[in-house]
């Protein structure tokens, strides 16, 4: 025990001396939790739109101004042509264009039917389909007050009702999701170079002739890394309850329980990075360049899983952030006990000791 | 001239060597190009939907398979009770609960006005957004039904209405991974170079080679000049291997310009390979050296407008995403591959990385020393 504890101490000392990477280790995580929680946003703000108007009679008109009037459009200097409207797209101009027919006015109080036309720039299908869905209901607006019935018979309202993010903001949605990459990331990265580095320098060799148990090496490799990503956690929290407004609706102590699995999880999985290269570059590439993206895209917080084609979600299944994230999500938002999460909970666990088991099993005790 | 030339060879060498970190760079990039972008899609289609119906009548009936053949909603639970359906909400078996009241059918017809709630989960605010509003125009839709059903005829219907028509161009089918592919190319490309270029130096400061290309007559540029073209010439290959997937595994033919396209990779590959260099004049360890790396990569892909629309963020976020080289060159490749722009329509986004790729890469120069 003695022994561990020296060796823990060893590994303390090795992190705190390089201070540019123990910088890296607590400034990253807390740095981009409150960069990307306060800039990263799907909605959809004030757009450039066309409006070429071959009526310039009175409904066109009104129905103009009131688009204009809207907090989600900006209308570009009239084009006039539906060649200019190619132009502006081309040139990242505008998003949007509204046509109006020649005679709208007159159509729509003669014959009741008037047509306008509405041409999107679908290059972003998100935004195409959430500007049009703005313009229709701005148009259908005014058709309401055309036919000027205020009180229609047989009306069914809706009451909506959002719950744990009434206003829709999307912090809620990405600092457990992004809290759950970055820690990944981080805790596979370095605890692969941290064991490589020494193998690549030799160090290792003099480790391993020693009387400690290799498995213990192991162990205390791992034990800085914990202490330092649960310190990471912690900070992450403060800011994001009192600077990001993300509320911590569930017991803390159970959230710190989680963490402590996942970092076991990650750090495990950059185990067996190590246990598999030769090199400080090869751990380095496979845990960064191999793993970036897809903890980022299979993780759940940004697509949806449920919208993948099967053998996609079949492989977000063993990314580990992925479960991390829903954990986070249910303990902070919406306040859930063990009760919501132990299946989460268990899967992560469950990959720990594989991980572990599996790296262990291939961890070399003896010189090549 | 020769020096350089002998120089390359000596990276290609050293490149070729490294088999395991060779197979990654090539690997890695070209699993992911054929995998993710599958992965990376908006379109919610099945939305789940929490059934409480207190009425039970032909109406609600009506309403509630009016909603499910829409296709948007997947019913996830008929529910007794609000609570119970709740329940389903907190175990994130369902997104959306609608409640019909009792005596939905009977008030209607008598009053002539009833309420029906709805309950949003809203930690994802898009897909609750998409949700609330697909099953308030389905509502809508139905409501006018019961209009049209309920009207006296003899009396005149129309009343003014004005027809949407609207098109979408370029992406008429919206899908994703028209948009996703290219981008996540230029992800991948991100970090490949950005890590290639970075702990390449590093490591020759780390083994201490590093000493006897100082102590020879090389002049720096040389030195670095001789780093930056075989990672360049890799990263030129890798966007190769992108585009050739995209083309025969997605269908993506570029509506733009081929050459383009490769002129806009060569100016960024300077600018990042560049940033690389920085690194590794301040970094002297590789640990070091991909921590910083890291760090930034993860900031160019979050806020490049990769996943999330630059429109969409608060102002000071896109003045600091106007500094990140990734964010032209996603911008530019989308026009390029998407809608056919012209160099002309994306002068902007090539001068911001050459500009970009100047600072960097004189930074690095300067601050490349060769006595330690």
């Amino acid at each position: 025990m003695k022994q561990f504890l020296v060796f823990i101490k060893k590994e303390f000392l090795q992190v705190f001396r390089d201070r540019k990477t123990l910088l890296m280790l607590f400034g990253l995580p807390v740095v981009e939790i409150i960069l990307f929680g306060f800039a990263l946003s799907n909605e959809v703000k004030k757009s450039n739109i066309v409006v070429i108007d071959y009526a310039r009679d009175l409904a066109s008109q009104q129905l103009i101004s009131e688009i204009a009037a809207s907090k989600y459009f900006e209308i570009e200097d009239a084009a006039l042509t539906h060649h200019d409207i190619e132009t502006a797209f081309k040139a990242n101009k505008a998003k949007m264009a509204v046509i109006f027919p020649a005679g709208f006015y007159n159509k729509l109080v003669h014959f009741n039917k008037a047509q306008v036309q509405i041409i999107a720039d679908a290059s972003d299908p998100n935004v195409a389909t959430t500007l049009t869905n703005y313009i229709s209901a701005i148009i259908l607006d005014y058709q309401a007050q055309l036919s000027q019935k205020n009180n229609p018979p047989y009306a069914i309202t809706t009451e909506v009702k959002m719950f744990y993010n009434p206003e829709l903001k999307s912090g809620p949605n990405f600092v457990p999701g992004v809290m759950a990459m970055v820690l990944m990331l981080v805790c596979v990265m370095m605890m692969a170079v941290s064991i490589v580095k020494e193998k690549e320098l030799g160090t290792m060799e003099v480790l391993l002739v020693s009387p400690f148990k290799p498995i213990l090496v192991i162990f205390s490799k791992m034990i800085p890394y914990l202490i330092i990503s649960l310190f990471d956690i912690i900070v992450i929290l403060i800011l994001s309850v009192y600077l990001l407004d993300v509320p911590i609706r569930g017991d803390i102590f159970l959230l710190f329980a989680e963490s402590i699995v996942f970092i076991i999880t990650s750090l495990s999985l950059g185990l067996l990075i190590s246990t598999v290269t030769e090199s400080q570059q090869a751990a380095m590439y496979s845990s960064l360049l191999g793993m970036m993206m897809p903890t980022m895209l299979l993780s759940g917080f940004m697509f949806p899983i449920e919208n993948m084609p099967k053998a996609l979600q079949i492989i977000s299944y063993i990314v580990p952030s992925r479960w991390f994230y829903i954990i986070v999500k249910d303990i902070m938002l919406k306040g859930s006990g063990f009760s919501a999460v132990w299946r989460e909970t268990l899967t992560l666990a469950g990959m720990a000791l594989a991980l572990l088991g599996i790296s262990l099993k291939t961890f070399k005790i003896r010189l090549e | 001239m020769r020096i350089l030339k002998l120089l390359i060879q000596k990276e290609f060498l050293q490149i070729f060597r490294a088999k395991v970190v060779l197979r990654i760079i090539f690997l890695a990039p070209t699993l992911q190009i054929l995998v993710l972008p599958l992965a990376a899609n908006y379109d919610y289609k099945k939305i789940n939907l929490s059934l409480v119906d207190h009425d039970h009548s032909s109406y609600s009936q009506k309403l509630v398979s009016k909603i499910l053949s829409s296709g948007y909603f997947r019913l996830s639970g008929n529910d007794p009770s609000f609570d119970a359906a709740f329940h389903q909400i907190e175990n994130d078996q369902s997104d959306l609960i609608l409640e019909i009241p009792e005596r939905f059918e009977k008030d209607l017809v008598r009053n002539g006005r009833q309420k029906l709630f709805i309950g949003i989960n809203a930690i994802n605010g898009i897909k609750a957004g998409l949700g609330g509003a697909y099953l308030s125009s389905i509502i809508g839709h139905f409501n006018g039904n019961i209009l049209l059903e309920w009207r006296q005829p003899g009396v005149n219907p129309s009343s003014p209405t004005i027809d949407i028509a609207t098109s979408f161009w370029y992406n008429p089918l919206m899908v994703y991974f028209i948009l996703m592919v290219p981008a996540l190319l230029v992800n991948l490309l991100t970090s490949l170079g950005g890590m290639t270029s970075a702990l390449n130096i590093v490591k020759e400061k780390e083994t201490g080679t590093i000493e006897q290309i100082n102590v020879s007559p090389i002049p720096k540029y040389i030195f670095i000049l001789g780093k930056l073209i075989p990672f360049a010439l890799i990263g030129l290959a890798v966007f190769t291997i992108g585009l050739i997937l995209a083309r025969f595994v997605y269908g993506i033919v570029p509506a733009g310009n081929i050459f383009l396209l490769y002129l806009f990779a060569v100016d960024y590959l300077f600018a990042l390979l560049g940033f690389g260099l920085l690194i590794s004049t301040y970094a002297n360890t590789q640990q070091q050296a991909i921590s910083l790396v890291f760090f930034f990569i993860l900031i160019f892909s979050m806020m490049s407008g990769l996943f999330t629309p630059i429109d969409s963020m608060p102002g000071w976020a896109q003045t600091v995403a106007h500094f990140i080289p990734t964010m032209y060159f996603i911008e530019a490749i989308r026009m390029i591959i998407l809608k056919g722009s012209s160099l002309y329509d994306v002068l902007q986004d090539f001068g911001a990385i050459l500009l970009i790729g100047i600072a960097l890469n004189t930074w690095a120069i300067i601050n490349y020393k060769k006595t330690t």
